[in-house]
């Protein structure tokens, strides 16, 4: 296979990982959910540093925001499929 | 205190030279080991040479567990006289408190081969603050990677509290006050007795041990969102695989599983150790977050470093760190800080600041010896006793710091390793930096020594 864009924890995550340097907007990105090794495709609307995360599906603000299964915090203005997705738009539900 | 003699002046030491007690027959026993050793070497394999130079930054890439493959799983450390086993061989040079630094410094400076650890407190600590002031001096005295202790302190009551309770494993330890001498005098005594240390402690040998006589701490640092996705797993892997085995494990971060403390809490072995963690960690929100913060925890955890990686909130870097614990071991005690395990072999979890040397200060305090330390932007700490094995998996950490990082994981995210090899080739890298191999920390000489400190003092 080829090497992923974009790695997801698991099938529930409405979020993913750019996992390459240098990710620009437009690109055509392979995405590979680990948990169960299924891949899809999806295209980045923005450039996206390594590490960072970018949002699989359309986000209302408020929405909480899935990742490792799991609830990491809420969206804090709307987020479009395939936008970058961090502290600007995303906030922790604690403290 | 079996191989040693306690004198008035709190010296607890065999002279190995002076020949009265055990010491010395294990000192000539030492000395001919070391002769028909270093025969043999002569004679053995030729050292691995070493990385081409054009790979200066490349750190060492193992992706297949040599030392998995013949079913047992052995190392070669030193044994110390409470039965425990060491990687490392220090002499330490070991300050009371912050005004003793300059002597310990000097004596260590006198003294090829040992090593002061210099420290910031010690001076009107009281309660529990004191309590943790003395547990984490005296375990750290006691790691088995430490052959002996010369203790120095400002006044003889307290350097002989850490005396006492460092010698309770039986090793040389010996303690001395400033007051009443001066610095030049103590540096002068103190330096006698570190010669003596070190010349008895190079002539102890290592011997071969089962793998569960090893005990591993862990603890990230400079986390990113790599970190969830592969040098988090592969330490959780290596755990599967070792706990299983009877190493004894750690783990902690407080502050650092909220969001994830649904999952910890179901990790334990016991309801009662599930409600003795679950204790700990509530008290932490209440006792000092809530009443200390002034604003929310989002510039502080997570770091500046963490955003910097693509971490957004505590809930995700909580659910990235708890990967270090793998998918099986439950663990089976809630330990204080520096607190030392006394359950048996296992996982353990430790109260402690998410701050890495401040932690790996505790869990080596704890009798850890081996230290495995995840990071994504690339934390650079080490430890003065304990060798820190650092794991990355984002590659763009390993091309513009790669000579801080032991084992690459990097192929994780490209899908090139799988978890599972990521964790045998930790596995790899324990057992040889255990041998004796420098990691990368120790190489460059990280001996970050961080007490943690409770309240302000008197």
């Amino acid at each position: 296979m080829s090497i992923p864009h974009c790695l997801v924890h698991s099938p529930k995550d409405t979020v993913g990982v750019v996992v390459v340097e240098g990710l620009t907007a437009g690109t055509d990105m392979l995405c590979l959910i680990t948990e169960n090794d299924t891949t899809f495709r999806l295209k980045a609307r923005m450039d996206i540093p390594i590490g960072h995360k970018v949002a699989l599906s359309n986000v209302k603000k408020g929405d909480t925001i899935w990742k490792y299964g799991e609830d990491i915090g809420r969206a804090i203005a709307d987020i479009k499929k395939g936008e970058h997705l961090h502290v600007q738009n995303v906030k922790t539900k604690r403290w | 205190m079996a191989k040693g003699t306690k004198k008035a002046s709190r010296t607890v030491f065999a002279d190995p030279e002076k020949g009265s007690g055990k010491g010395t027959g294990k000192a000539k026993a030492a000395a001919k080991g070391v002769n028909a050793k270093a025969a043999k070497a002569g004679k053995g394999k030729a050292a691995k040479p070493a990385r081409a130079a054009h790979r200066p930054a490349a750190p060492d890439i193992v992706v297949e567990a040599k030392s998995l493959a013949g079913g047992k799983l052995t190392f070669k450390g030193w044994r110390r006289e409470n039965g425990r086993v060491g990687v490392r061989n220090h002499v330490l040079i070991l300050p009371l408190d912050d005004l003793s630094n300059s002597v310990c410094e000097a004596v260590a400076h006198n003294v090829k081969g040992t090593l002061a650890i210099p420290h910031a407190y010690g001076r009107l600590q009281f309660g529990e603050d004191l309590e943790l002031h003395f547990r984490t001096l005296i375990g750290t005295g006691s790691n088995p990677n430490v052959a002996a202790v010369v203790v120095v302190g400002i006044e003889d009551g307290w350097t002989g509290r850490v005396v006492d309770g460092i010698a309770k494993t039986g090793k040389p330890v010996v303690g001395f006050g400033i007051e009443g001498h001066g610095d030049i005098a103590t540096i002068a005594r103190a330096s006698y007795e570190a010669k003596k240390m070190v010349q008895w402690a190079t002539e102890l040998q290592r011997e071969e041990c089962d793998i569960s006589e090893l005990w591993v701490s862990t603890k990230c640092g400079e986390s990113d969102t790599t970190t969830g996705l592969s040098s988090c797993p592969t330490v959780g892997n290596m755990y599967d695989k070792l706990i299983p085995r009877g190493v004894t494990g750690v783990f902690g971060e407080t502050s650092e599983i909220t969001g994830a403390e649904h999952l910890c809490k179901a990790r334990a072995a016991t309801p009662k150790v599930a409600e003795k963690w679950y204790a700990m960690w509530k008290a932490y929100q209440e006792d000092v977050i809530e009443a200390h913060k002034t604003d929310d925890l989002s510039d502080s955890q997570p770091t500046k470093g963490n955003i910097a990686g693509g971490l957004t909130t505590i809930e995700e870097k909580a659910l990235g760190n708890l990967e270090k614990i793998g998918r099986n071991s439950k663990f089976i005690d809630a330990l204080q800080p520096a607190e030392t395990p006394a359950k048996g072999p296992g996982l353990y979890y430790m109260d402690t600041s998410s701050a890495a040397a401040e932690c790996v200060t505790l869990m080596a305090a704890g009798g850890y010896v081996v230290h495995t330390f995840p990071t994504g932007q690339g934390n650079v700490i080490g430890n003065p006793i304990v060798p820190v094995i650092k794991i990355s998996g984002n590659p763009k950490t390993i091309r513009t710091m790669g000579e801080h990082i032991d084992v690459d994981v990097s192929g994780i995210l490209r899908r090139e390793m799988t978890i599972s090899q990521a964790g045998d080739a930790l596995i790899d890298m324990i057992v040889r930096t255990s041998n004796g191999r420098l990691t990368a920390a120790e190489a460059l000489g990280h001996r970050e020594f961080s007490m943690t400190k409770l309240y302000r003092s008197a």
